[in-house]
């Protein structure tokens, strides 16, 4: 197919239905989208418009009812079910709103989980997790389970636990959703970090201040793309026009 | 911004306008930007006239070496300014009429307008979410910017209550 080259994900009338009968919900209904490589793209929209749904099929978590979607290369609504783990565990990292992570694993040893999955031996895992969570300055909570750590930092073990692999794609569902504002910047800050480092990123999320770092910003209802925006800054280098200081004087 | 900034920026102590435009640039970081040290000079010489402030050089000095200093009118003005609770109003309603009149007078799509405004104030947060974290995280200036991040953050929101009011209004005709 016409897939581009520099698309790592590509969907072709994406569809995706639950229930049957009467009871038929189509959550997600001739959705196209690329997403080329190193580009962040935010998704928004209300509860319920398939934001989710459509990151969970992206991220081979579920599969599509109808259409095509090739992801890495990979035709994710051909795959088998084996071909489709090994994708995710070593083309995706995921980040959710409510962390998933283990809660008996310590922080350390949660980053050291899919590194382990994937054939890693102890030594590199070891090591992996720990520069990880260097990277997201949690060095000193690596031996914390998670209930001894704020959500903000649950969050950052997350993210550090979605690089174990050192995937193409984040996919990020919510990932502010759960934190104060503080912790909500930091996780930001991160994200960003690794839109500069070139990972490709999509985000679900109800935040304006997530979605304004993107690259492209997607809005859905019922479904489907109601509008899509080219983000690009707003202000030509002047800020200071933001605050209307011409009034000085 | 008022002249009442740079009044209370005297009453830590006499200064002249270089000093008070880098003490501004430090406290507002990258919205300091529109201001120039003339338009600070500016400022002064009329806080002079209006007898707010006095000069403690010689007269002859260059205007960069004019030192101030608050007179006791000067210093009176600051002390109401500082318990003045007035606030700056976001016009939120010149755009509400934009979109009546526009749906009204069949003068173009509400929604249309709405996405055009949304992209602007999505490109301008980016701007200034982006102007935040190149600053040091605890900064004066930092604070500030999280000030117009919020609001950005709160009239996004009221856009987005604007869409869903219109776009029920269009499917109801």
């Amino acid at each position: 197919m016409n897939t581009s080259p520099t698309a790592l994900v590509h969907a072709r009338g994406l569809r995706k239905e639950y229930g049957s009968g009467e009871g038929l919900v189509r959550a997600l209904d001739a959705v196209d989208l690329d997403v080329n490589r190193g580009e962040a793209v935010a998704v928004m929209g209300p509860s319920g418009c398939g934001k989710s749904t459509l990151l969970h099929l992206i991220g081979g978590l579920d599969r599509p009812t109808a259409g095509q979607l090739t992801v890495a290369g990979q035709r994710v609504d051909q795959l088998s079910e084996r071909a489709l783990a090994y994708l995710r565990r070593d083309e995706i990292g995921f980040v959710f709103q409510a962390f998933h992570l283990m809660d008996e694993l310590t922080a350390q040893e949660n980053v050291e989980l899919p590194a382990l999955l994937a054939g890693c031996t102890p030594g590199e895992a070891r090591a992996r997790a720990t520069a990880l969570l260097q990277e997201v300055d949690l060095a000193d909570r690596a031996r914390h389970l998670p209930s001894m750590l704020s959500g903000g930092q649950c969050q950052r073990v997350a993210i550090a636990r979605a690089l174990a692999n050192d995937p193409q794609l984040v996919l990020a569902d919510e990932p502010t959703g759960n934190l104060d504002s503080a912790a909500a910047f930091d996780v930001l800050r991160l994200l960003e970090g690794l839109h500069a480092r070139g990972l490709t990123l999509v985000i679900v999320t109800h935040d304006e201040r997530i979605a304004a770092t993107a690259d492209r910003l997607i809005s859905m209802r019922d479904g489907a793309f109601i509008d899509e925006t080219r983000l690009t800054g707003g202000s030509q280098g002047h800020l200071g026009t933001f605050a209307e200081w011409e009034h000085l004087g | 911004m008022q002249q009442e900034v740079v009044l209370a920026m005297l009453a830590k102590e006499p200064s002249h306008g270089y000093e008070l435009r880098a003490r501004l640039g430090r406290a507002l970081g990258p919205l300091a930007e529109g201001i120039s040290e003339g338009q600070m000079y500016v400022t002064l010489t009329r806080l002079e006239k209006g007898g707010f402030v006095a000069r403690l050089d010689a007269p002859a000095e260059r205007s960069d070496r004019k030192v101030y200093c608050l007179t006791a009118a000067g210093q009176e003005r600051v002390t109401e300014w500082m318990s003045d609770v007035s606030w700056p109003r976001p016009d939120l309603a010149e755009f509400h009429m934009k979109l009546i009149a526009a749906a009204q007078g069949a003068l173009a799509d509400p929604i249309s307008l709405i996405d055009a405004q949304r992209r602007d104030l999505l490109g301008r947060l980016r701007d200034v979410g982006r102007a935040v974290m190149e600053e040091q995280k605890d900064s004066d200036a930092a604070l500030l910017l999280e000030g117009v991040v919020l609001r950005l953050q709160a009239d996004l929101r009221w856009l987005q209550a604007c869409e869903i009011a219109w776009t029920k209004r269009r499917t109801r005709q």
